[in-house]
C-alpha cells in the first residue's frame, strides 16, 4: 500500500479551506439521519465532534474509557487556548499564528493544515463564549488575554490556570445535550479494543464493557479516533493514568499509517520526580513562565551546596544567578517555545548546576515578579514610600490571584511554599505530535476512519507551541470535521444500517477475545506495571529529551526484551468477565510495548534534529537542533507489517507554498 | 511509614461488602495516597489476592475520577484537595486508615471502591447547557460584555469537578451543591440567561428522581468539596428554582 493523496486544496494558502469547503459533497439533513457515527474518546476533540455531528443529524455513539465523559484528560490543560484574534492590538493576525505555529513546530508540520488551524481559531472562540464558558475578562467585561512560548503576542484566552477544565465542560455539556435528546448515545466506562474494516471502509468497532466485561460489537458509517496522545510510553508523563494508545494502536495493526511516532513534547515546567514509587508527574503551567524566570546558580559549588542541602536558592546573591534562557535568547527570555526550554534545562543539569537532590531541578523564580506587581499595586492605592515587606505583600496578592491554584498544588506535592522558596521544576513528558495519519479531511488512510486531536499527526510538526492542544482539538471537532465528513459520507446515504453478524466483526470479535484470553492465561509472577516502568526507564534514557543513533538500536533491543518477558511473566488476577482494571492496564501496557519499538525505529531513521526530536549527532555548534531539510523534510508514514520490527515506511513529502524554510531562532 | 489500612471490600453491585484490615510497610512521606493504594495492589497481586479496585485518572485534582471516603471525610483529611492530591506527609507512621467508598443511595457501588455515578450525567443531560449549537457564523466573542464580579463568580461555580463528594458529605445524600454550581454557572452569564429557568426546573427534577435526598442546609458539602464550591450557589438556585416555579407557564 503507498500513502493516500494528502488532499491539500490548490490555490493560495489564505484560500485553500474556503475552497474546499465549497467544494466538499453534502449529506442532506433528511439522509443525515440514515448515518452513524461513531466517535472514541470525549475530550476536546471527541465532544466536540460528537456534539457537532449530532446537532447536524447524525446517530452518534460516543465511547469513553472513564466512568463520565467530562473526565477524559483535557480537563487538565491548565494554560489556555490561543486565537487570532488581535483583541490586544498587538499585530496579531492569522498569518501570524500560523508562522508561529508552523516555525514553532519546526517546520515539520503540514502546511496547509496549520493555516487552517489558525484560521478557524477565532471561531473557537466565539463558540465557547456563547456555551457560556467563563473565559478570565478585564474590568471592562471584555475577554483578557496572555502570552505563552514561542509567541511574541498575546493571544492566550484562559479561565485562570483551567481553562481545559473550562473548554471541556463546554464541549461537554453540548454533548450531554445531544445525549438528553437521544441524538447521542454515551458509552461511558468502555473500552475500544478493535476496528472493523469491512469492503476497505471503517464500518465499526468492537469495545469492551469495563463494568461487565462484556465484548460488544458497534457498527457504524464511519468511526472517528479522538483518543489523544500516546505519551504514557513513558510510564511517567503528566497524561492521566488512563491514557493510552490502544484504539491508534488497533486501528495501525488494521491499516492505518502511523506518522512521526518519535514526535514528542517534553514540557520544560513539571514537578522533579521524587522516588520510586511516582505513578504520574505533576505539570505546572506554562503561563508561569509569563512571570516566572528560570535560573539555576552560575558556580558550581553553589550548585554543589544546594544539592547537598547546605544553601537554599534565596541564598545565592542576584549577581551569582544564571537566567541561562534570558541569556542564550534574549527575544524570547523565558518564553522560549517548550523543547528548547526543555533541552536548555537538561544541558545545564547535565553540566551539574541542577539544584535538588538528584540534580535535576532548575528554579522557577517568582521573586522579582512580586516586587513589580508590589511597586505596580503601591502606585495604584496611593501608598508612598512602601517598605520592602509592604510591597511583598502587595504583589504576593496579584500573584496568588494569577497563579494561586498552582501554587498551592505545588506545595501540596512537595511540602515547599513556593512564595518562600523559588519552585524546583524539570521537564516531563507531555504531548505526542505525531500520530494517526490524516489527509487535510482528516481521514487516516482506512477510508471512512477519521482522527482527530492529539491522536492525529498534523498541525503541530515537530513541537507543539503551548496553548495550542486545545485550540487543535477543539478546531477539529467544532469546524473541521462537520464539513470535511460529509464528503465521504455521502456515498453511505443508501448504505442502510451496518449488521454487525457478517464475518469481518466475527474476526474482529474473535481477535478481541484471544487477545484477552491470552493475557489472563499467561498467569506470571509481575504485576503490569512491572513491565511498564522497565519500558518507560528505556524511553525516557534513550528516546527522551536527547536520542543518539546507539542508544536507539540498544532501546530497540532492550524493548523487545521486555515484551517477551511481558508476555511470558505478566500477572493479571481476577476474571475476564468482570470489572478488571489490570487486565484494562495489560492490554494498553502490551500496546504501549508495540509503540515504543515503532518510536525508536521512527527517531533512529530521522537522523536530524527537529523539535523536540534531538538527534545528539545533528546539532549546531551552539548546541541547537539542527535540521535537515534536504534529507527529512517529509512526514514519516508507518504501515504495519505484521510485528513492530518490520514497519515499512512511507514518505509525504511536505510542500511549502506559503513560508520558506529556515533555522529556527529565537535569540 | 508503617500503616493499617482497613478498606471496603465488595465483590459486586449485589454482593455484601465488608471491611478488610491490611497492614502495609515501607510507605514514603512523598507518596500520594493512591500511590500508597499502588503499593498495596503490587503486593497483593504478587501474592495472588484481588487488588482492590478504586477509581483515578489525571492524578492531578482535575478530572474528578478518584473518590474514597477517609477516615470518615471524602477526599481524606486535608481541605480543598481531591484523595489524589493528598500525600503521605499528612499521616503518622502506626496509624491506623479507614478507606470507603462513597456512600449514597444514588451512587451504586461497582466494586470495592468504585461507584457509579452516572446520576450526575443525566442531571447534566437533563439542562445543564446553553442550546447552542456549533454554529458557524457567530458574533464577536467581545461584543456582549461580562461584568467581571458575574464572570468570576460563574467561574468558581464552573469549577466543579462532578466528583460527588458533596453527596458523599450530606447526611441526606443530597446532590443540591452539584446542581446549584451548574446553575449558578449559567444563570450568572448573559448567555445562560434565557433558559435559566428551564434549567433549573429540568435539573432538580431529574435530580429528585435520581434519587438524592433533600438540602437542609447543613453545609458539609460545601466543607468537603475539593473546590471549595460555595453554599451561595445553592441559595441562587433555590431562588432561580422557585421564580422558574411561580412564572412557568402552564
Amino acid at each position: 500500500m503507498s500513502i493516500p493523496d494528502s488532499k491539500v486544496p490548490e490555490g493560495p494558502i489564505e484560500k485553500k479551506w474556503t475552497l474546499h469547503k465549497e467544494h466538499l459533497r453534502l449529506v442532506n439533513p433528511a439522509n443525515k439521519r440514515r448515518i452513524d457515527v461513531i466517535v472514541v474518546g470525549t475530550g476536546l476533540a471527541g465532544a466536540s465532534a460528537a456534539a457537532s455531528l449530532a446537532e447536524m443529524g447524525y446517530n452518534v455513539k460516543s465511547f469513553c474509557f472513564q466512568d463520565s465523559a467530562r473526565r477524559a484528560h483535557s480537563i487538565a490543560a491548565q494554560g489556555g487556548i490561543n486565537a487570532a484574534k488581535n483583541y490586544p492590538n498587538d499585530g496579531d493576525s492569522v498569518y501570524r499564528l500560523f508562522y508561529d505555529t508552523l516555525k514553532g513546530g519546526d517546520y515539520r508540520a503540514r502546511e496547509a493544515n496549520t493555516w487552517r488551524l489558525a484560521e478557524v481559531s477565532a471561531n473557537i472562540i466565539d463558540q465557547c463564549v456563547a456555551q457560556g464558558v467563563p473565559f478570565a475578562r478585564d474590568y471592562g467585561g471584555l475577554l483578557d488575554n496572555r502570552s505563552f512560548g514561542g509567541a511574541q503576542v498575546s493571544r492566550t484566552f484562559y479561565a485562570r490556570g483551567q481553562t481545559g477544565q473550562q473548554l471541556l465542560l463546554g464541549a461537554y455539556s453540548a454533548l450531554m445535550r445531544q445525549v438528553g435528546k437521544g441524538k447521542v448515545k454515551m458509552y461511558d466506562r468502555h473500552e475500544m479494543l478493535d476496528l472493523v474494516v469491512v469492503g476497505g471502509k471503517a464500518r465499526g468497532i468492537i469495545a469492551r464493557n469495563l463494568v461487565t466485561g462484556k465484548i460488544e460489537r458497534h457498527g457504524a458509517h464511519a468511526v472517528l479516533l479522538c483518543t489523544g496522545g500516546y505519551g504514557n510510553v513513558f510510564f511517567l508523563s503528566t497524561n492521566a493514568m488512563g491514557s493510552n494508545v490502544t484504539a491508534a494502536w488497533k486501528a495501525h495493526k488494521r491499516g492505518a499509517f502511523m506518522a512521526n511516532p518519535c514526535y514528542t513534547q517534553i514540557h520544560p515546567t513539571c514537578i522533579p520526580v521524587s522516588g520510586t514509587h511516582q505513578s504520574k508527574l505533576t505539570l505546572m503551567s506554562e503561563s508561569l513562565r509569563n512571570d516566572g524566570r528560570i535560573w539555576v546558580p552560575k558556580k558550581i559549588e553553589d550548585a554543589k551546596a544546594i544539592q547537598e542541602g547546605r544553601k537554599k536558592g534565596r541564598d545565592i546573591a542576584e549577581e551569582d544567578r544564571d537566567y541561562y534562557l534570558e541569556r542564550r535568547y534574549p527575544a524570547f527570555g523565558n518564553l522560549v517555545p517548550r523543547d528548547v526550554a526543555s533541552r536548555a534545562a537538561k544541558e545545564r543539569c547535565d553540566a551539574g548546576f541542577g539544584v535538588n537532590r538528584t540534580g535535576e531541578a532548575v528554579f522557577l523564580d517568582f521573586a522579582s515578579a512580586i516586587e513589580r506587581y508590589g511597586k505596580v499595586e503601591a502606585n495604584v492605592h496611593h501608598i508612598e514610600n512602601p517598605s520592602k515587606e509592604k510591597i511583598r505583600e502587595l504583589g504576593m496578592k496579584v500573584v496568588s490571584a494569577k497563579y494561586g491554584n498552582l501554587f498551592d498544588m505545588y506545595e501540596n506535592i512537595t511540602g515547599d511554599n513556593p512564595y518562600e522558596h523559588p519552585m524546583m521544576i524539570y521537564p516531563a513528558v507531555h504531548y505526542t505530535m505525531g500520530g494517526l495519519w490524516v489527509d487535510y479531511n482528516l481521514m487516516s488512510s482506512i477510508p471512512n476512519m477519521y482522527v482527530l486531536g492529539e491522536a492525529n499527526f498534523s498541525d503541530h510538526g515537530a513541537n507543539r507551541l503551548g496553548a495550542s492542544a486545545l485550540m487543535q482539538g477543539l478546531a477539529d471537532g467544532y469546524f473541521v470535521i462537520p464539513y470535511t465528513i460529509a464528503d465521504q459520507l455521502a456515498d453511505d446515504i443508501r448504505t442502510g444500517p451496518i449488521p454487525t453478524n457478517t464475518p469481518e466483526f466475527d474476526e474482529a470479535e474473535k481477535n478481541v477475545r484471544g487477545r484477552i484470553d491470552q493475557l489472563m492465561n499467561i498467569k506470571g509472577t509481575e504485576p503490569v506495571d512491572h513491565f511498564h516502568r522497565r519500558l518507560g526507564k528505556v524511553m525516557w534514557d534513550k528516546c527522551g529529551m536527547a536520542r543518539n543513533d546507539k542508544g536507539l538500536r540498544e532501546a530497540i533491543e532492550e524493548i523487545r526484551k521486555i515484551r517477551e518477558d511481558f508476555w511470558k511473566n505478566v500477572r493479571v488476577p481476577g476474571k475476564a468477565d468482570a470489572f478488571n482494571q489490570e487486565l484494562e492496564k495489560a492490554g494498553r501496557v502490551a500496546d504501549f510495548l508495540e509503540l515504543g519499538e515503532l518510536m525508536c525505529m521512527d527517531a533512529l531513521h530521522r537522523s536530524e534534529s527537529c523539535g523536540g526530536h534531538f538527534r545528539e549527532e545533528s546539532q549546531t555548534e551552539e548546541g541547537e537542533a539542527l535540521r535537515k531539510d534536504d534529507q527529512f523534510a517529509y512526514v514519516a508514514a508507518w504501515e504495519w507489517k505484521g510485528d513492530p520490527g518490520k514497519e515499512e515506511m512511507h514518505k509525504e513529502i511536505l510542500k511549502f507554498e506559503a513560508l520558506k524554510l529556515s533555522q529556527r531562532s529565537y535569540k | 511509614m508503617k500503616l493499617t489500612l482497613k478498606i471496603w471490600r465488595q465483590a459486586g453491585p449485589d454482593a455484601k461488602g465488608a471491611m478488610v484490615d491490611y497492614p502495609i510497610d515501607g510507605i514514603s512521606e512523598d507518596m500520594s495516597f493512591l500511590e500508597m493504594l499502588d503499593v498495596l495492589n503490587d503486593k497483593l497481586i504478587r501474592e495472588g489476592q484481588d487488588p482492590v479496585a478504586f477509581d483515578h485518572d489525571c492524578r492531578e485534582g482535575i478530572c474528578g475520577m478518584c473518590s474514597l471516603y477517609i477516615n470518615g471525610r471524602p477526599h481524606g483529611p486535608e481541605r480543598h484537595i481531591t484523595t489524589c492530591q493528598l500525600h503521605m506527609r499528612k499521616f503518622k507512621d502506626g496509624d491506623t486508615i479507614y478507606v470507603e467508598p462513597w456512600r449514597s443511595a444514588a451512587f451504586p457501588v461497582i466494586k470495592d471502591l468504585a461507584v457509579d455515578r452516572g446520576a450526575f450525567d443525566r442531571i447534566q443531560a437533563a439542562g445543564g447547557f446553553v442550546s447552542v449549537n456549533t454554529m458557524g457564523n457567530l458574533v464577536d466573542a467581545n461584543a456582549l460584555p461580562v461584568p467581571k464580579a458575574h464572570s468570576d463568580k460563574a467561574f468558581d461555580a464552573a469549577a466543579c469537578i462532578g466528583c460527588g463528594a458533596c453527596v458523599a458529605a450530606c447526611p441526606n445524600g443530597s446532590a443540591m451543591l452539584f446542581v446549584s454550581a451548574k446553575v449558578s454557572q449559567y444563570a450568572l452569564l448573559p448567555q445562560g440567561r434565557p433558559e435559566a429557568k428551564e434549567r433549573a426546573l429540568n435539573m432538580v427534577e431529574q435530580m429528585d428522581a435520581e434519587g438524592f435526598g433533600n438540602c437542609t442546609n447543613i453545609g458539609a458539602c460545601s466543607i468537603e468539596c475539593p473546590k471549595d464550591i460555595s453554599l451561595e450557589n445553592i441559595a441562587r438556585l433555590n431562588r432561580e428554582y422557585l421564580v422558574a416555579e411561580m412564572t412557568k407557564e402552564s
